[in-house]
């Protein structure tokens, strides 16, 4: 494709000032559609410091006296959930990466005729629509005590994200180039060298980012949240639920609630993502 | 060696006294009592007085599961069919209790009365509004106590009549109140004719409807089981309450449920809204509500057909599981949340009778207090409370007992998917005839797969 | 099928012999996932053989394939499944799309770059109860919604989104989640790009779209794989959205495969059905994510033929 490309060769005559209108533009274009993507979310921030009245107000109101009791309500409950979303989201990702990664590097780096058909597997796996299996779930859940435990939930959060940090795993590493891996197995490098050595420091960016996917997929989920907790296990999933109620809309105080669950795995990807991209950029300099 | 071995033995056998007592200890410690409610304003308020009980009652602690009513009802029902036993105290309505109490999964209200005879004296069992107590036996047997109890009522906005000189009687015809809507139907002033429940669900639209139907003269089966939601009674409901909503409705209709009409209502957005009684709290409450001064309440419109069957019957009770292992202690708290002592604490805590559970007890009513708090819409409640008879809501005798459900396990599925085609003809996807004959195979198709037509 | 060029390619020219180090990598993963995920679905697959109702439990008969068979000859299973289809493709072409200029537009240096894509990825972390609950009440609401505020505000009557246009309502909401999943993943792929392979093309005189149909489009292969892919699985297991916003209607015009499940299942507590429906949908979604695979596969195999 490079010769496809070689052939066109005349030089394009640069022109400055079009060069900087279509620069200016286009950034203004990318600012426009990226507030566009983020202002629901910052309306929703509004509304939990509007009274509930003002919430609903219409045409909407946009200078108000904020208040924060949404806040302090939404707060009397929070803590608990917030330590069982972080234990459940962090838990099952390093789970998922304990188990998941060395079968990922397995079967890039010693193919054999059922690899592909095994990782096909691994990823039909999640396919699986969770409501589904509910019933026989709870009733294995009952049977080992793990209803209501944070354990169990970690444990179905691992299987929920296990075949995403496998497939994206595999993919990434069978983007490192192979004359590396030739290089490494001339030098007689060791499977656990191959793994520490040059898998894991070339896949880095790729854990990163799978990573922050299973974080974000442990956060948000729900129903088996809802369904496999009650009350000492219950996260920020079910947390929220309980701001939704059959008894009127009290949107500013849902507001309030969303803004805290969303908060601190939104804060958690925006610095990672610098991390992320920085990351890649790097791996691609090299 | 040997002394070694003794002295090894001795210190296990200190350690296993030691720890025979620590468990001996705990067991002597208060029980947990696990609750699972829905997430109402009046459960709230509950959940904030656990210390009360707690402290009146130091062997037990309350421990609460709130969750919005769908979900907590998928929740509860798993939980107790696979007898997993997580809750000791589980919140359900008028629907449940009977089925569940059929398939044995409820403890007998009745035996632990009988079994403490001291809470039976203090409790005062014939206070009960009596269709409150039927809607929550089974074979004569009570199986819960009801938290509280609604039926369903028209709330009107007196500004909006008055601005059109219109005047809303107290027994209002669903004739009359298609004509008040015409008249304030100002859909460019963002306000509405009349808010109904258009979001599909069996304990959504089809409570308001099948009301509809039954005052129209229609029933969902005959006594033989029978389906006949393709019968002229059923047709001239719905064409009713189609026409009705596409000209007079408030917008999104299909999409509308209590919550959203509520919302509607209370931003002064509607002229007439046909709910549930509790919301009449709402409307009153000046946190929520901009209409607090002009919110009117009529009863429940009547139709052509019969007024029986025209308001429901619902109370969201609170039962015990047979899979609880401390029957006892939630009996104690049950008795404790549905007692008048309860209802006189809420009134002491909030500062004001309006926001007592209502709909459960005769000396609620009885009094003065709460009758001057509540005074516009008690006496309405109260009437369409003690008339609604789920054994007899229909103009045509009928095989099940149930106002706006056919008291049938089945019928959670049959109403939400009939539910989905009334909100079809609603949105125009289905024409009403259509949507009446998917209904009518889905019935029949129930009564067959149930085993209820012989 | 995408994991064939990268394996054949290194099996090729590596002759391994002992296996077994390799082998106790994989096992613990497959056993694992076996054990959580098997166990489960074969209990699946027994429950969908019986008239399973969670509420009755005395009536419980083995019916043999009866729950298929009445979801097969079931009117209602065509449009279920059209949605199911309807949803998943229309998302993942909208957000591939608008991933993909999104990429190329934030690849570009402007004026505080970092926080506009900051806020663009967004939505990406919102709960989807949340999302729904934020478009049902405060965008799409034809009253107290901010498209009807918008409408109203230039004499056009409101659209009554949820009602008229349900199933575009729900892609609009699944398409502001995944959008920026898309454009994330294109433009980390995107930055990946060696940038002297961009500095010789364009010294060659490269046109745009030439660089965009020769160089980007080929090295954004494996990462469309992972977009399509992920956005297969999850898109196709979506009824959160769908539950909170239209309940599957009206009608059943927002009903797919997941939400007619948890209908069966906890609407009507019908587990038997759900069971089957279950079945069904493990078996849909295999054929589907395998079609796609090999459709980006194509191109994996154009990319090695280089």
């Amino acid at each position: 494709m490079m010769t496809a490309a070689r052939r066109s060769s005349p030089q394009k005559p640069p022109s400055h000032p079009w060069r900087m209108f279509q620069n200016v533009s286009l950034g203004l274009l990318a600012w426009l559609i990226a507030l566009a993507f983020f202002f629901p979310i910052l309306w929703m921030i509004f509304s939990a410091f509007k009274t509930e009245d003002q919430a609903f107000a219409t045409p909407p109101i946009i200078f108000f006296q904020p208040i924060f009791d949404n806040f302090v309500k939404a707060f009397a409950k929070y803590g608990h959930a917030l330590l069982n979303s972080l234990l459940v989201a962090f838990g099952s990702t390093i789970l998922s990466f304990v188990l998941g990664l060395p079968a990922a590097f397995s079967m890039v780096f010693y193919p054999t005729k059922r690899s592909r058909g095994t990782l096909l597997w691994f990823v039909s796996t999640k396919m699986m629509p969770p409501v589904g299996v509910i019933v026989p779930l709870y009733l294995i859940f009952k049977d080992l005590h793990l209803l209501d435990t944070v354990w169990g939930l970690t444990l179905m959060y691992t299987t929920m994200n296990m075949p995403l940090v496998i497939w994206m795993m595999h993919s990434y590493i069978s983007e490192i180039p192979s004359e590396i891996l030739e290089a490494a197995k001339v030098d007689g490098a060791s499977l656990m060298q191959e793994f520490f050595n040059i898998a894991m420091p070339l896949a880095t960016p790729g854990i990163a980012s799978t990573a922050l996917l299973c974080l974000i997929f442990a956060w948000n989920e729900a129903f088996f949240a809802l369904n496999l907790t009650n009350v000492d296990a219950a996260p920020l999933s079910v947390y929220i639920s309980a701001f939704k109620t059959s008894e009127g809309l009290f949107w500013a105080g849902l507001s309030a609630a969303a803004t805290l669950v969303i908060l601190p795995v939104m804060a958690f990807g925006w610095s990672a993502q610098r991390q992320l991209i920085q990351g890649l950029t790097m791996g691609a300099v090299k | 060696m040997k002394s070694k071995t003794w002295i090894i033995g001795a210190g296990l056998a200190t350690s296993a006294v030691v720890a025979a007592i620590a468990t001996a200890a705990i067991a002597q410690g208060p029980v947990t009592v696990t609750i699972a409610t829905v997430n109402n304003s009046d459960m709230k308020t509950m959940e904030s007085l656990t210390s009360v009980f707690e402290a009146a009652n130091p062997d037990i602690k309350l421990k609460w599961n709130v969750l919005p009513e769908n979900e907590l009802r998928q929740k509860v029902t798993t939980d107790i069919a696979t007898g997993a036993g997580s809750y000791d105290v589980a919140t359900i309505g008028t629907y449940e209790v009977p089925i569940w109490a059929k398939n044995g999964w409820l403890n007998s209200v009745d035996d632990l009365f009988t079994k403490n005879a001291s809470i039976k004296s203090s409790y005062d069992l014939n206070d009960i509004l009596t269709p409150v107590r039927l809607g929550l036996s089974y074979n004569k047997t009570l199986y819960a106590l009801p938290f509280y109890a609604e039926s369903s009522m028209t709330f009107y906005n007196k500004a909006a009549f008055a601005a059109n000189k219109l005047t809303m009687p107290v027994k209002p015809t669903w004739n009359q109140i298609a004509g008040f809507a015409a008249k304030l139907h100002k859909p460019q002033n963002g306000f509405y004719g009349i808010c109904l429940r258009g979001l599909p669900g069996w304990g959504e639209n089809m409570a308001v409807f099948t009301t509809m139907v039954n005052t129209f003269g229609g029933r969902w089966f005959d006594p033989q089981w029978n389906a006949t939601v393709d019968s002229p009674a059923w047709k001239a409901a719905l064409t009713f309450y189609v026409n009705l909503q596409k000209k007079y409705g408030a917008p999104g209709s299909t999409g509308n449920g209590f919550t959203e009409n509520l919302t509607y209502m209370s931003q002064n957005k509607c002229g007439m809204w046909i709910d549930a009684t509790v919301a009449a709290g709402f409307l009153k409450d000046p946190k929520q509500s901009k209409i607090v001064d002009t919110v009117g309440f009529a009863n429940a419109p009547t139709g052509p057909g019969t007024p029986k069957g025209s308001n429901w019957l619902w109370s969201w009770s609170l039962a015990i599981p047979k899979s609880s292992k401390v029957a006892d202690a939630a009996f104690k708290f049950i008795t404790w949340a549905t007692s008048k002592e309860y209802i006189a604490l809420v009134a002491k805590t909030n500062g004001t009778w309006a926001s007592v559970p209502p709909g459960t007890r005769k000396s609620t009513y009885a009094n003065p207090e709460y009758q001057k708090a509540a005074g516009d819409f008690a006496g309405i409640t109260l009437d369409s409370i003690n008339r609604a008879d789920p054994t007899n809501a229909t103009k045509d005798p009928v095989p099940y007992v149930g106002v706006q459900f056919v008291g049938i396990p089945e019928f959670q599925a049959l109403g939400t998917q009939v539910g989905q085609y009334i909100a079809g003809a609603l949105a125009g996807q289905y024409s009403v005839s259509q949507a009446l004959k998917l209904g009518q195979a889905a019935a029949t198709k129930v009564a067959k797969e149930g085993g209820y037509k012989k | 099928m995408t994991a064939q060029p990268s394996t054949t390619k290194l099996s090729k020219s590596s002759g391994r012999t002992s296996r077994l180090p390799a082998l106790l990598l994989l096992l613990p993963a497959l056993g694992y996932l076996i054990l959580t995920t098997q166990v489960p679905f074969i209990m699946t697959i027994y429950y969908s053989l019986f008239r399973y109702s969670l509420v009755d439990p005395f009536r419980r008969p083995f019916i043999g394939l009866e729950n298929y068979l009445t979801l097969f000859t079931d009117p209602q299973s065509v449009p279920v499944l059209v949605n199911t289809l309807v949803l998943v493709l229309s998302v993942i072409a909208i957000t591939v799309v608008f991933g993909a200029a999104l990429a190329l537009l934030f690849n570009r240096k402007f004026f505080g770059r970092n926080l506009a894509r900051t806020l663009l990825i967004g939505p990406f972390f919102v709960m989807p109860v949340v999302t729904a609950l934020i478009w049902k009440n405060s965008l799409l609401n034809p009253v107290f919604g901010l498209f009807g505020v918008v409408s109203r505000a230039f004499g056009v009557t409101a659209i009554d989104w949820l009602a008229q246009f349900p199933m575009l309502s729900i892609i609009m909401m699944v398409t502001w989640e995944w959008t920026p999943f898309a454009m994330l993943i294109l433009l980390t792929s995107l930055q990946s790009l060696p940038i002297d392979q961009l500095e010789a093309a364009r010294l060659d005189g490269v046109n745009n779209v030439q660089e965009f149909w020769y160089i980007i489009l080929p090295h954004w292969t494996r990462a469309f794989e992972v977009v399509v892919l992920l956005e297969a699985i999850f898109i196709l297991q979506i009824y959160g959205e769908i539950y909170i916003a239209t309940s599957g209607g009206p009608g059943t015009a927002t009903t797919n495969l997941p939400f007619f499940i948890f209908q069966k299942a906890f609407g009507e507590y019908s587990i038997g059905m759900a069971s089957a429906a279950g079945v069904i949908a493990v078996i849909l979604a295999n054929i589907v994510t395998a079609l796609f695979l090999r459709l980006v596969n194509r191109n994996v195999n154009v990319k090695e033929v280089k």
